[in-house]
């Protein structure tokens, strides 16, 4: 079943709020395999100019992923989510992510189109302190495989 | 924030320096747990295979992860890393065997900036086939 384009626009609830830890900075460089000390060390991430560990690029994944489900698993939207893989992700910092930053986060559901037989869902999550403050902007394109309306 | 290369001594064409990454299934166990995504197809073979995979897949997610560490060992601070998007185009297949998949990143500086900032283009290849699309980092140097 092809996806209601009248939810182009909408906007979900904010998230709880997440409050990014030393430990599951580090916890996260370590699943990427990734040794840099900036990410464990605070001397180290003080040297380079940050107030704490920095997060590593794709860290807000852990949140954003979460705004995401909001929408994929939303039953309004009918996603079928056997039939979903991830197109495309990217993300645009307003400023690097530190431990201790309280973040929240804002999906919306930035487009919908239909591409040689698949929906494709683009989602943005916008990241913020609880001060209001836009810390980054992740956006993520979820492809329904086959699911668009066939053209006559 | 500071990177250790300055945007002085970066031209279009300067290569960043290449590096490879094994992956096998523990690696891809680890990042389940870290990142929250325990979707099958990443650690149950026989449900990867039911649905169409050759075999238990990477996380795009943790290609994209891995790919960006060629900008960030570069840049010498991950904070220099101002924007990063790819396309997953296809997947890193992992078997079980003792070897697992490996993913080999080089990147080039494709345009220069305003604000000291340039425009890295990333290649991820895995069994000699791309796997990420128009992967490209904005990096804010020194």
């Amino acid at each position: 079943m092809p996806l209601d384009p009248s939810f182009i626009g909408k906007r979900y609830p904010p998230s709880e709020t997440y409050l990014v830890s030393r430990a599951k900075i580090a916890e996260f460089a370590d699943a990427v395999g990734d040794p840099n000390p900036a990410y464990r060390d605070v001397a180290a991430a003080r040297a380079l100019g940050h107030p704490d560990v920095v997060a590593p690029p794709t860290f807000l994944v852990v949140l954003t992923m979460r705004s995401s489900a909001q929408v994929v698993f939303d039953p309004e939207l009918g996603l079928d989510y056997s039939m979903v893989v991830h197109g495309e992700q990217s993300f645009a910092y307003e400023r690097p992510v530190h431990a201790g930053d309280e973040l929240v986060v804002i999906g919306s559901v930035e487009n919908i189109r239909s591409v040689a037989g698949n929906d494709l869902l683009s989602l943005r999550g916008e990241v913020s302190t609880t001060d209001g403050e836009l810390v980054c902007t992740a956006r993520s394109t979820i492809v329904s495989r086959g699911t668009a309306a066939q053209e006559a | 924030m500071t990177a250790t290369v300055s945007f002085d001594d970066v031209e279009v064409g300067t290569e960043l320096p290449q590096q490879s990454f094994p992956l096998q299934r523990l690696d891809l166990v680890r990042y389940c747990g870290a990142s929250g995504d325990f979707n099958v197809i990443h650690w149950n073979e026989r449900i990867a295979k039911a649905v169409g995979l050759p075999d238990v897949i990477v996380h795009g997610m943790l290609t994209m992860a891995e790919a960006v560490r060629v900008v960030t060992d570069w840049a010498g601070d991950p904070g220099a890393v101002v924007e990063y998007g790819v396309r997953f185009t296809r997947p890193v297949v992992v078997p079980d065997d003792d070897r697992g998949a490996l993913l080999e990143v080089s990147g080039v500086v494709t345009e220069l900036l305003a604000d000291r900032r340039v425009r890295v283009e990333l290649t991820a290849m895995s069994t000699e086939q791309k796997v990420l699309g128009q992967a490209r980092a904005v990096v804010q140097l020194g």
